[in-house]
């Protein structure tokens, strides 16, 4: 009882399935809050689809079914009378591959309080400052914020598309495989802006990077073709993990 | 063996780049053809009087050479064209790509697509028989060939030229734009009308540029429907005649080497000049879009 009363985000009894295919399996994970929990897992193992029923992005995918709760904050977010808009606010996700608006570098972190009906310039401005520097992007663009943001580097790109997520004003933050297409140096200074960030979110990142989920996360956990196999202290999991496939995986003998 | 070999290669080199100039030979010939034949009528009329000039009387006695009424026809026309298929085509567009179901997609597309499979004779027979009636009926005319049958029609033939382009840039635009949209919280209205669609912005001018061309060189159509009156148009209303249906219909009178039959070609060059520019506009727009997507060539 005392774990579920410091979750952040709380998964119970997840099952979900694209068609008759079932994805995952009975998931329960409860994730405190200013923590880095790291999921990992070998390709097609469900890590991906877990990470996005958490703001439910899921439903973008026609056929797709889940079954089981998702606690934010004690709120059902998979309760259908709740608008997937308003999770989406509270619950922000970069992706894999940066996927910045061909917009100005202004207007894709204003796009997100334009859309949910912001319309006092002078509030959108500060906040596109405020987002750009909690990214650590502010002192590389604020002489172009009327660039066409797709001239960025990659790493420059993907630190925007974190800035973007930041402007809403999100409590939690998604990153599926964020350094996935990002060379080392700019995936070390993702890495060092999610140590950042934990300070005032709760961050959830998807990796196939083991040295990565080592380097940033407080919590780890492992799936296996739909199921959470291990979940616990990232420390425990890298050093003495209690499960035989954890111990194969993290040490490189599958996946 | 190896020297057979070589051989094929180069036979086969060698016909395709015969096969691939052939149509630049085709092209070439006609550009010639079509100013060989319209260049001696400009001995007789100033190219401004034929532009400009107000009155299209081929065969009178004292013949006068004047396009403007043929030209302003094929522009009113296509103009009204365009009413009809920008709504239709790109909303249709629209709907097929972002907000039909799989199932709906698979038998949209190719059933707006079979719109172009219908031969031209058979939408002017289409608008003579049931559009120039009803519209006769409707605003009290005295024929219903007019310039809005015209467009209607044309419109409903551009259809699938601006749909199935149009469907093509959507799908151009990659998801990961949707699901940026959609994880700041943007509903899916939003999504379409502030990322998707000026993402395929370029792509879906190209595609309206398109179904214009086609719009302004139609002939059998606007030859059956628009009426013919070779007037400077004040109202949709009026009876037209655009250009390709005045080559249309008096080819056949217009005697060999005669300054009719220059003049017709004049015509012939007048509106090539004009779907020209029109596809060289669309393919500038077109290549625009591909960089502002990032899309290499």
């Amino acid at each position: 009882m005392h774990e579920k009363m410091n979750a952040k985000m709380e998964a119970r009894e997840i099952n979900f399935y694209y068609g008759a295919v079932r994805a995952l399996k009975n998931i329960n994970m409860s994730i405190t809050g200013n923590t880095v929990t790291a999921i990992i897992g070998p390709s097609g193992c469900g890590k991906s689809t877990f990470i996005r029923l958490l703001n439910r992005m899921h439903e973008l995918v026609a056929g797709s079914r889940v079954e089981g709760h998702v606690y934010l904050d004690g709120k059902d977010i998979l309760d259908p009378t709740i608008d997937a808009v308003d999770v989406r606010r509270s619950v922000g996700m970069v992706f894999q591959k940066p996927n910045p608006f061909p917009k100005t570098i202004f207007e894709n972190i204003s796009y997100g309080l334009t859309v949910n009906n912001v319309r006092d310039k002078d509030y959108i401005e500060a906040k596109v400052v405020e987002s750009l520097k909690k990214a650590a992007l502010w002192d590389e663009v604020k002489d172009r914020l009327k660039d066409n943001a797709l001239r960025l580097s990659g790493g420059q790109q993907q630190r925007l598309c974190i800035a973007r997520c930041l402007a809403v004003g999100p409590e939690v933050l998604l990153f599926d495989e964020p350094c996935a297409s990002l060379d080392p140096i700019s995936t070390g200074k993702i890495e060092e802006l999610m140590l950042e960030l934990k300070k005032n979110y709760t961050i959830v990142i998807v990796t196939h990077n083991m040295q990565q989920a080592a380097r940033v996360s407080d919590t780890t956990g492992f799936f296996l073709m739909g199921e959470l196999i291990e979940f616990g202290k990232t420390q425990d999991i890298f050093t003495a993990p209690k499960n035989k496939q954890t111990e194969a995986y993290i040490t490189g003998r599958f996946g | 063996m190896e020297n057979f070999t070589k051989i094929k290669e180069k036979i086969y080199r060698g016909g395709f780049t015969a096969l691939a100039f052939s149509s630049l030979v085709f092209l070439a010939g006609i550009i010639l053809l079509l100013l060989k034949e319209s260049l001696p009528l400009f001995r007789h009329v100033r190219f401004s009087d034929f532009i400009f000039g107000r009155a299209w009387y081929p065969t009178a006695s004292v013949p006068e050479w004047g396009i403007f009424p043929l030209i302003m026809a094929s522009f009113w026309v296509t103009l009204g064209a365009l009413f009809i298929c920008v709504p239709l085509g790109v909303g249709s567009a629209l709907y097929i790509h972002e907000i039909a179901s799989a199932q709906q997609r698979v038998f949209l597309k190719p059933l707006i697509e079979i719109l172009a499979s219908i031969p031209s004779v058979v939408y002017g027979f289409f608008g003579m028989v049931v559009a120039a009636p009803f519209l006769q009926k409707a605003f009290g005319l005295p024929t219903g060939l007019c310039a809005l049958t015209a467009s209607i029609i044309l419109g409903i033939m551009a259809i699938p030229t601006v749909c199935s382009l149009a469907e093509d840039a959507l799908s151009c635009v990659p998801d990961s734009f949707r699901e940026a949209s959609y994880a700041v919280g943007a509903n899916r209205w939003q999504t379409l009308m502030r990322v998707v669609l000026p993402a395929a912005g370029s792509g879906v001018s190209t595609a309206i540029i398109l179904g214009m061309s086609r719009a302004i060189g139609e002939t059998m159509t606007v030859l059956m429907v628009a009426g013919g009156a070779a007037i400077v148009p004040r109202s949709f209303l009026q009876p037209v005649r655009p250009m390709t249906s005045t080559i249309a219909a008096e080819m056949g009178e217009a005697v060999m080497g005669s300054l009719h039959y220059n003049a017709l070609f004049s015509i012939g060059l007048v509106l090539f000049v004009i779907t020209l520019v029109f596809n060289m506009i669309a393919e500038m727009v077109c290549k625009r879009f591909r960089l502002k997507l990032g899309i290499d060539r």
